[in-house]
């Protein structure tokens, strides 16, 4: 054991500065001195971030490939040289072909809604010690982006952007217990506050305690003023379970977001808002009601059927030479019509 | 000595705060993510002693707070690292040789003792995400990821500190 008067001088004259920089930051808020040095900080390691993930890609195919793998263990052991390059070859297409699923996906969406993103990569990951989650996104400033702007993918809300530096922005994920997005239920139009809860479920605050609310309702963004820091009509989550509080006056249900957190990597930042709210008409298909929710609630939204609906706008303009098509186009403005309109 | 001293530290806290970030962070591990940043500043201490370490601490904690994905207030991991550098600092031995287990008792200590430790300075300014997430399997991953983590890290650079500083303790102690 070593320790000098000198060290504990030193140590308690750091942890000193330390918490006195944890109150400026806390009570400066967004105009906080700390602001300038985060923002010459994220001039320094955004572009390192970037750069060191753009050259770890072809490693992490190679674990993804390995994670893949394993699911049908036992089954391939032996590998031959040239069969696992192959293989290795194959997975970077699969890895490309995903990226550009995920990006047609994105764009899909976004032409629904009718915003105009930025699409984006994720370069870095905040630690799950660090009890908030975040992640850097090779979009900055040059590209247009500026705090308080939706970041979505092509499955739904993804978070909004907090921070920018010139090349890399910082994400607060919709998971992150500090965040928290207006609601509205599709349908029904009743108003929640949706807020994250780390790796559980969200938690959606519903202000009418009376609400009428069951299990695979579908969530979009309410929109906030300006469309920042939400454009309206962004699908978020559905609801996976609806439990009774009786006494209090708000109503909370559990929503399970559409977007997969653990394997976020393509996503679009919204640059521009939509003219009008979109309502719900970007929403994954509803499942149908018959059948027990759990098991299309897992399937739609990573794969929307190939009769997602067109654009309003599309839709209206198109004439009526399609009109035995715009049938099965139609938009679910009920949020639980089911799509029976073939004969 | 001195310099030389100051600029290894500071190129392996930045290289390990970027990788950390961008590599380690993405493999998607269940739980925690191991804590690159960590294993540095607990080698570096205990080559270098408590005041290094706790200054060493301090200013990779720093760069943790500031660096882009961060979001929190800045001085949390200051203040959490800079209490790690300096007690894992008081392990730091003369001798160079040593058995393999103490840094990785240390580390282990200290990823669980980190954690904690960011933790409650969060919920003393406020911030109530732990209660949200909780905190048993996250403080049981990071402890088993940065126990496996550390022996392909923490003798190497523990070794390389001391080349390039040979007298790590006298200086440390001293000035």
């Amino acid at each position: 054991m070593r320790d000098s008067r000198h060290g504990r001088l030193v140590l308690v004259l750091l942890l000193a500065i330390s918490f006195a920089l944890i109150t400026v930051d806390i009570r400066g808020g967004r105009n906080s001195p700390i602001a300038n040095v985060r923002d010459w900080a994220s001039a320094v390691f955004g572009p390192a971030e970037r750069g060191v993930s753009a050259a770890v890609d072809p490693v992490g195919r190679a674990v993804n490939a390995v994670k893949d793998a394993g699911s049908h263990e036992g089954e391939k052991k032996r590998l031959q040289d040239e069969n696992a390059k192959l293989r290795q070859q194959v997975d970077n297409i699969e890895f490309d072909r995903n990226r550009a699923a995920e990006l047609d996906k994105l764009l899909k969406v976004s032409a629904a809604g009718q915003y105009r993103i930025k699409p984006a990569r994720v370069v870095a990951i905040g630690p799950a010690q660090g009890f908030s989650w975040t992640v850097t996104i090779d979009a900055g400033a040059g590209d247009g982006i500026k705090p308080d702007m939706t970041v979505i993918n092509g499955d739904g809300l993804v978070g909004r952007v907090t921070q920018v530096g010139p090349m890399t922005s910082t994400v607060l994920l919709a998971t992150d217990p500090g965040f928290s997005v207006g609601s509205r239920l599709a349908g029904s139009m009743e108003i929640g506050i949706a807020s994250g809860r780390g790796s559980k479920p969200m938690n959606l605050k519903l202000l009418n305690g009376q609400a009428q609310v069951k299990k695979g309702d579908r969530l979009v963004t309410f929109g906030s003023q300006g469309g920042k820091p939400f454009v309206p009509g962004v699908p978020v989550g559905e609801v996976a379970e609806v439990r009774n509080t009786p006494g209090e006056l708000t109503r909370s249900v559990q929503v399970k977001s559409y977007v997969r957190f653990s394997s976020l990597d393509t996503v679009g930042v919204v640059i521009e808002p939509p003219r009008t709210d979109p309502r719900d008409s970007i929403l994954p298909p509803a499942p149908t009601p018959e059948t027990p929710a759990p098991p299309p609630a897992q399937q739609a939204p990573p794969a929307p059927p190939a009769s997602t609906e067109p654009p309003r706008g599309a839709s209206a303009a198109k004439p009526a030479t399609a009109g035995n098509r715009s049938t099965n186009a139609k938009p679910p403005a009920g949020g639980t019509t089911p799509p029976t309109g073939r004969d | 000595m001195r310099i030389s001293r100051v600029f290894y530290a500071a190129l392996l806290i930045v290289v390990a705060l970027v990788v950390q970030v961008s590599v380690l962070a993405r493999l998607g591990l269940p739980g925690a993510v191991p804590d690159l940043l960590l294993l540095v500043v607990v080698a570096l201490a205990l080559t270098y002693g408590p005041t290094s370490g706790c200054v060493i601490g301090f200013a990779a904690g720093l760069c943790a707070d500031l660096a882009p994905p961060a979001d929190h207030a800045a001085g949390r991991y200051a203040f959490v690292l800079c209490l790690t550098g300096y007690v894992a600092g008081m392990f730091a031995s003369r001798s160079p040789r040593r058995s393999v287990l103490t840094p990785i008792a240390v580390v282990a200590v200290a990823a669980a003792g980190t954690t904690v430790l960011y933790a409650a300075v969060g919920a003393l300014v406020g911030d109530g995400a732990v209660r949200e997430v909780g905190l048993t399997k996250l403080l049981l991953t990071a402890v088993l990821y940065d126990a496996i983590l550390a022996p392909f890290v923490v003798p190497w650079v523990m070794a390389l500190a001391r080349k390039v500083d040979p007298k790590p303790l006298l200086s440390g102690l001293s000035r």
